[in-house]
């Protein structure tokens, strides 16, 4: 499997989820700078998280007009599966692949912990690893993860099954109710922390599975997400 | 203004911060009056803050050396050797005036300027720590000031991405005025490839990279180096804007650069900018410098010889190349979007000379600049040492429980989690060891050594005994990296105090560096960078002396290392270390008594040598895994701390009676451990103490979800999580 991950001025996690494809794939991905104009042949893309340009003027807003992304748009258009981390997930929305916004966290803060969620689906190169009976514990890092959509738009998405990820409490339940912060930590519509295209071949999550695919940092979750994109695409 | 115009009165001299002898001096050295431009120069490079004119003649005091060595005090940051040809480079620096004046931009150009002091260098940067200390909690100003400052410092780091893993948050009347933010900031380097702020030789190339030069910050040194008055906040001009993102790029672009053969020199532009860095270069080597400032890149028009010398902005660094070398170093830059300009050349006169539209602004011999600043040894009085407290004397509570609940729920001993969570504490993806531990541990990238990292000072022990207390702050600093299983390394430090020419001022600062010289020499724990910030005043009242250690330790096998949560199995609760029920200088006395007298817990640095060794074996040999050191709040704290981290209740035993039980609980005596570990290693961990000669005792029992004092007292885990958690976030939101 040929994977590469993009980096773009500003871009902080690149390393870190080219480490977790490398544990998952057993060889490092290719990195593309943003002023490329073209993504060598690939089976898997990844928008890294990290503060692309900034995130001067919005985030992820002139990450989506960079060179490269004209070629990352047309590549997924065509089939090629993209996952957008955090960042990553606000330029998938910024491009157009993803319907929707993320806006600034409920709290106005910039929130940094694990969180749990719900896996939503386990038909895709992504989750097949997954069950639904799973409850993830994975972190969040950011200040514009609140996932905002028109009624229509959000009932689009359910109806079409391109939910990924909710927000829940470590039990699994909905609700808003965990100790000093609710179980949605960000005020996300539906508490929605990732969804997917139509074609179910393009992701985008506000939490960070690279950071959690070690036990040496406190939990694995993350792993089943690399070694299913390793296994599906190889 | 410009240079030829310029009057300079005594008035003139005042406003730059200089003494009328330290003008004369200047004349003296020039055999003429400077011009404007010349004085700023001298002003910028002999206050306080760049020359360290008054701490000097006793921060040679400190021990700075040791086989681990290999760059003490004197650079940019100090270089400590890990083994496997790899390096941990790291300093703490304080950016308390201008972040009291506006806390965003204060802080987080605060953890800029730490983190440029370690990448100049060659390290990237790997861990960022920050101690913090805000007036009372019911000042006007500290809730403005605490949201500021910690959006200030996740607004930086975050955006750089650079995990901040951990710091120090206290409250106290005493820095009402004068808040305190020191930034600390570690970076992992190649032994072979460590970069110093040297230009060698004359006939080398001089080159500015970073951000534009603009009229930010200009006096920020000086500014530094004075008390605040009525209207600090009229100051705000001088306080630089960060840009994170050039950072990031600065970072990325030097860390690039210095894999190629092209630098022989560099240095940040940090306090008084384009000027401490171009003098400090030379002025080591021995060397002149020619700069042109009609190649310095502004982002504003029309600005003056003095503007640009003086300027603090941001995210710019000076370089001295390899001839020839220039256009390697240029792609690169231009590569990531920064300026890039040749300014100047170093030359054999031994002189800084700046040439501006075709004149010459400043013409001054580089050696007198960097070094002839005045050295004064003030004049001190030694704090006069305070009668120890008997644990008898002091009134025991009504009921032990709801002490231990109020003392967890107090802002000083609080959860720091509403800090710590706007903080990104793992991006870089090898923090191992998170916010609320005794030290926070990151892996080295690739590798199964860890690093860890704490920051600590009790103010009100070094305000009571600034020997003792100087003592302390190290000797904590120490105990918590060994609590983790880390070999303590080194230490940086950032001395923050009132005016130095107040003698009760400059004993207290006098007494500390002894205090902390002593317990650095019999911990083998030397100084190897550090900071002082003086005039931390306002309206002639002085903070309590912080003296703030920031410690790096290494561990040389994470899958060895310990934490506070207690694990399935570990069924008993041993302390370590000698139970006095020190009260004096308590956190029980000033919360519960409102009381704040006494003498602070001595030190016994033998036996505090003797603990952490024991300990850090133990940890090393795989015998334990849970261990938390006692200090604040004394033991019940810490076992406290440890039930909620593990999620297990404890029963607390109470001993045999010798001491008082309110004294043994929150006493805070020094050098103790608290393990928990299963039943029968218990048994043989206190056989060992015993040949080790380090005291040990059941503590308790671990198990069930209450928290009980001797079977008495109980407290649910979820009463004592939620005042722990409640207070800080209740505070914020001002409910």
């Amino acid at each position: 499997m040929k994977s590469h991950v993009i980096v773009f001025p500003g871009s902080n996690c690149d390393r870190d989820v080219a480490v977790a494809l490398e544990n998952a794939m057993g060889h490092p991905p290719g990195m593309v700078w943003h002023g490329d104009t073209e993504v060598p042949e690939t089976d898997l893309i990844v928008l890294p998280g990290g503060f692309s340009y900034g995130d001067y003027l919005r985030c992820g807003a002139i990450a989506a007009q960079s060179p490269i992304m004209r070629d990352v748009v047309k590549k997924a258009n065509a089939g090629t599966p993209v996952l957008g981390i955090c960042n990553g997930f606000q330029m998938l929305t910024e491009t157009g692949l993803l319907p929707g916004v993320l806006m600034q966290n409920a709290s106005l803060r910039y929130i940094c912990k694990d969180v749990h969620l719900k896996v939503e689906r386990t038909d895709t190169c992504f989750t097949h690893k997954y069950s639904t009976a799973d409850i993830l514990r994975i972190p969040i890092a950011h200040h514009e993860g609140n996932y905002y959509a028109g009624d229509d738009v959000l009932d689009r998405l359910e109806g079409e099954n391109r939910v990924a990820f909710r927000y829940c409490s470590a039990d699994g339940a909905d609700g808003k109710n965990l100790p000093f912060e609710g179980a949605n930590p960000n005020g996300a519509a539906r508490d929605i922390a990732g969804i997917y295209n139509e074609a179910g071949t393009v992701l985008g999550m506000m939490p960070h599975p690279e950071r959690l695919a070690d036990p040496e940092l406190g939990g694995t979750d993350g792993t089943a997400m690399f070694d299913a994109l390793a296994e599906a695409l190889q | 203004m410009t240079a030829a115009t310029a009057q300079i009165t005594p008035d003139v001299v005042a406003e730059h911060g200089l003494s009328a002898e330290e003008y004369e001096r200047i004349c003296a050295i020039l055999e003429r009056e400077p011009n404007m431009t010349e004085l700023g120069v001298f002003s910028v490079m002999w206050s306080e803050h760049c020359s360290y004119k008054s701490s000097r003649v006793w921060l040679s005091e400190f021990p700075t050396e040791g086989p681990q060595v290999i760059c003490g005090p004197g650079e940019n940051a100090g270089v400590v050797d890990i083994g496997d040809g790899q390096a941990v480079i790291f300093k703490m620096e304080s950016h308390n005036h201008p972040s009291y004046i506006e806390p965003y931009q204060g802080a987080a150009t605060g953890v800029g300027g730490i983190m440029r002091d370690v990448f100049t260098m060659g390290a990237r940067p790997i861990a960022l720590m920050n101690a913090l200390r805000f007036g009372a909690p019911d000042h006007e100003k500290t809730r403005h000031l605490v949201s500021g400052v910690v959006s200030g410092i996740g607004g930086y780091g975050n955006c750089v991405g650079v995990p901040t893993v951990g710091g120090e948050v206290n409250f106290d009347e005493s820095y009402n005025g004068n808040i305190l933010v020191n930034a600390m900031c570690v970076g992992l380097a190649d032994t072979d490839r460590i970069f110093y702020a040297v230009a060698e030789r004359p006939g080398l190339p001089v080159i500015y990279v970073g951000s534009k030069t603009g009229r930010d910050g200009i006096h920020g040194a000086t500014m530094a180096s004075a008390e605040f008055g009525e209207g600090a906040e009229e100051k705000r001009p001088t306080v630089q804007v960060g840009d994170p993102f050039t950072e990031k790029l600065l970072i990325e672009a030097c860390l690039e650069l210095m894999t190629e053969d092209a630098i022989i020199g560099i240095q940040d532009m940090g306090a008084a900018g384009l000027t401490s860095s171009s003098v400090e270069m030379a002025g080591k080597s021995g060397v002149g410098i020619d700069l042109n400032l009609d190649h310095v890149p502004c982002r504003e028009e029309h600005m003056s010889a003095y503007e640009m010398l003086l300027s603090e902005s941001q995210e710019r660094m000076l370089m001295v190349l390899k001839p020839g070398r220039e256009h390697v170093a240029q792609e690169i830059f231009e590569k990531w979007g920064l300026d890039f300009a040749v300014i100047g050349e170093t030359t054999d006169t031994g002189r800084l000379i700046v040439t501006h539209n075709g004149r010459i602004e400043a013409d001054l011999p580089v050696g007198s600049v960097s070094s002839e600043a005045p050295l004064y040894k003030r004049p001190w009085t030694e704090t006069p040492k305070p009668e120890p407290l008997a644990p008898e004397s002091v009134p025991s509570p009504n009921s032990l429980g709801d002490t231990l609940k109020s003392l967890m729920g107090s802002p000083e001993l609080c959860s720091r989690r509403w800090v710590w969570e706007q903080y990104d504490h793992m991006v870089m993806a090898d923090t191992v060891g998170r916010p609320g531990g005794d030290a926070a541990v990151v892996r080295v990238h690739g590798t199964q050594k860890g690093i860890a990292v704490t920051t600590d000072v009790t103010p009100r022990y070094v305000g009571a005994d600034p020997f003792e207390g100087g003592k302390q702050a190290v000797a904590e600093a120490w105990r918590n990296l060994t609590a983790t299983g880390a070999t303590p390394l080194a230490i940086t430090d950032c001395l923050n105090f009132g005016n130095p020419e107040r003698p009760e001022i400059m004993g207290q600062f006098a007494s500390a560096v002894k205090g902390m010289s002593d317990a650095c020499t019999a911990l083998e724990f030397p100084v190897v960078s550090g900071n002082v910030s003086f005039y931390n005043e306002t309206n002639g009242a002085g903070i309590l002396p912080t003296p703030a250690v920031g410690g790096v330790g290494l561990l040389k096998d994470i899958g060895f290392r310990a934490g506070i949560a207690p694990q399935p199995g570990m069924g008993i609760l041993v302390v370590f270390g000698v139970e006095a029920g020190h009260l004096g200088q308590s956190l029980y006395l000033r919360e519960v008594l409102d009381r704040r007298d006494g003498a602070p817990p001595p030190v016994d640095l033998r036996a505090e040598r003797r603990a952490g060794e024991f300990i850090r074996a133990l940890i090393e040999n795989g015998s334990i895994s849970c261990v938390h050191d006692c200090s604040d709040g004394g033991l019940a704290v810490a076992a406290a701390e440890m039930a909620l981290a593990g999620n297990v209740g404890i029963n607390l035993r109470l001993g045999d009676g010798q001491i008082t039980p309110h004294a043994l609980l929150f006493g805070e005596d020094q050098g103790r451990y608290l393990v928990a570990c299963g039943n029968e290693t218990a048994a043989e961990l206190v056989d060992a103490s015993m040949s080790w000669g380090v005291p040990a005792r059941i503590a308790g029992e671990i198990g069930g979800d209450l928290l009980t004092i001797d079977g008495g007292d109980p407290i649910s885990l979820e009463e004592l999580r939620a005042r722990h958690e409640e207070w800080l976030p209740h505070y914020m939101n001002g409910d």
